[in-house]
């Protein structure tokens, strides 16, 4: 597989004026020696508690942010290195969880050319771009609207569609859908596993949602700076007990099935979502009846 | 008794102009001293709307708000009293922090409301208590607190004014999962033991599912259903429709039923389904 992003050995603590002898600055690490590489299309999840370094750590894929010791490649160029830090920006787009925080013009489709003309594209070649990104997102209906008319959701999708207009390879998203109404969020997620699966986007998704972490190739759980544990979803959302005990959770699905084995009823693996839970339930209550 | 109850209640922005919007439209809702109600419903469906003229913030522009029976707009210069009657934390409050010290903070509103330095003094206690604030975080700057610290804050600077009702606009996006369960058991123990009426706005299906007596969909401005909990997520095909959902573990045991087992609607939470499906299995 081909490489795409590395990080490694990466520490990060933000500067700050209050080190004293109890708490010495280098106690402050927010990421402590983490080391992570990133293919070419892949859908991973980054998951772990408030203050654990996912933003951090997606601030310093495209540059926003540079590590204090270690090193982050992106498509083999170092993000430390000024003279490419637009092709690194152009590379990997960032999406914030804010989308009121993310627009910037009054009209729907000016907001989405901002990136590009900012890059020096040829207007021709932003028209085709703005068009092309809306298509993407679903919302080219709402080329002309004003921004602030749209619903949470649909805001959203405008700004990944400002970032897919910059025709990045990497989309980087840290909790897209926390302020959303349960329509909004399926409209992003739909959006994101269509971008990754058409158009080939790497996606980097950030969230406390772990019904949307389960739909990831990769999930990686991050604490204190560094990497918990990494797997498929199956191979994660297994380890009931690991996640609780680092603040967080796992799908009810899984929860049901978790409390069903504490209870004495085996189940051959953990199920991620209500269909799979669903199919499992149905064959113990099945076997059970001697059909 | 009503704590709240709205007649007709509308309220129409930007009236008389093109862009004439009507947030909320003749919404009659009772609600009674001491419930625990969660509303939901999509972006724009008129939720915070609604709790802002609940607490007077904004004035309706048809229809009446009673408080405990008496229209809270009869003697406008009043409606200071309503709002420390009626506590409203919207959602990312963090943001509103704003004094020298977290029980400075705190004893804002209770100063505003001119109690004396000794009940104050014991209410930043109290309310620091129900939120988990830690009491050495009291003389910290409210900047120095973490992101879920600071939401404690200024909930506490909210609960500090004792109100009877308190509103509550998505007190845990943005938290983690730890955070939220923690910060949602809390908000729970603060109604059991003040026995308050508590009014909880959220996008999460399942934290309602878990707190909430009854539940208030808002649809369009409409108040579309309101009803018990159990109730409201046996309807998923409607709430669906509303770009709302239920929780997955009622999908789950809805699906179960419709496979045709013997099993409840509207199961709320993984221990019920848990203790449900226990039964079946047993009796293998």
């Amino acid at each position: 597989m081909e490489e795409f992003i590395k990080v490694e050995n990466v520490y990060f603590n933000y500067m700050s004026d209050e080190g004293d002898e109890q708490e010495p600055l280098s106690y402050n690490n927010v990421l402590n020696n983490i080391s992570l590489n990133i293919v070419k299309g892949e859908f991973i999840a980054l998951l772990g508690h408030n203050g654990c370094g996912k933003s951090t750590m997606a601030k310093l894929l495209n540059a926003m942010l540079l590590p204090t010791d270690g090193k982050v490649i992106v498509n083999g160029i170092d993000t430390s290195d000024e003279q490419h830090r637009y092709d690194i920006r152009k590379t990997v787009g960032l999406v914030l969880q804010n989308p009121d925080n993310q627009l910037v013009a009054s009209i729907v489709e000016e907001d989405v050319a901002f990136g590009p003309e900012n890059l020096g594209i040829d207007p021709k070649e932003i028209r085709r771009r703005v068009d092309e990104a809306l298509k993407a997102v679903d919302m080219y209906e709402y080329r002309c609207h004003a921004p602030y008319k749209l619903s949470g959701g649909q805001k959203q999708r405008v700004a990944i569609a400002g970032m897919i207009a910059m025709e990045p390879q990497c989309l980087v998203l840290d909790e897209p859908t926390a302020m959303l109404d349960p329509k909004g969020r399926d409209e992003v997620m739909n959006t994101i596993k269509r971008l990754n699966k058409e158009k080939g986007i790497t996606i980097v998704l950030i969230t406390h949602y772990m019904d949307e972490a389960v739909q990831a190739n990769r999930v990686v759980v991050m604490d204190s700076g560094q990497i918990l544990t990494q797997g498929s979803p199956h191979e994660v959302f297994s380890n009931v007990e690991l996640l609780k005990r680092h603040r967080l959770d796992v799908p009810q699905a899984t929860e049901l099935m978790y409390r069903l084995r504490g209870r004495g009823f085996a189940s051959e693996r953990m199920p991620l979502d209500a269909d799979e839970c669903v199919e499992m339930l149905d064959s113990m209550l099945k076997q059970g009846k001697g059909i | 008794m009503n704590v709240i109850e709205t007649e007709d209640l509308s309220f129409v922005y930007g009236k008389g102009t093109p862009f004439e919007k009507v947030a909320n439209d003749k919404l009659n809702i009772q609600i009674k001293q001491g419930e625990f109600i969660g509303i939901i419903g999509h972006t724009g469906s008129g939720k915070s709307t609604l709790v802002q003229m609940l607490n007077g913030l904004i004035k309706p522009t048809s229809g009446v708000v009673r408080l405990n029976g008496v229209d809270i707009w009869q003697v406008p210069k009043e409606i200071r009293k309503v709002r420390f009657n009626v506590g409203l934390v919207f959602q990312y409050p963090e943001y509103q922090l704003f004094e020298e010290t977290v029980a400075k903070d705190i004893a804002f509103g209770p100063k505003n409301m001119g109690l004396d330095d000794e009940e104050i003094k014991r209410r930043i206690n109290t309310s620091a208590r129900f939120t988990g604030l830690k009491p050495e975080l009291l003389s910290k700057s409210p900047f120095d607190l973490s992101g879920g610290e600071k939401r404690r804050a200024a909930i506490a600077g909210v609960i500090a004014m004792d109100p009877d009702v308190l509103i509550l606009d998505e007190p845990t996006a943005g938290l983690d999962p730890a955070g939220r369960d923690v910060l949602l058991a809390q908000i729970s123990q603060y109604h059991k033991e003040r026995k308050n009426t508590v009014l909880l706005v959220s996008h999460s299906m399942e934290d309602i599912a878990k707190i909430a007596d009854r539940i208030l969909v808002m649809n369009n401005g409409r108040a579309a259903m309101f009803d018990e909990t159990q109730k409201i997520f046996s309807r998923g095909d409607e709430l669906e429709k509303m770009g709302l959902r239920v929780p997955q573990i009622t999908k789950i045991m809805s699906m179960l039923r419709d496979r045709g087992y013997s099993l409840p609607s509207g199961v709320l939470t993984v221990e019920q389904a848990a203790n449900e499906l226990q039964v079946l299995l047993d009796k293998q």
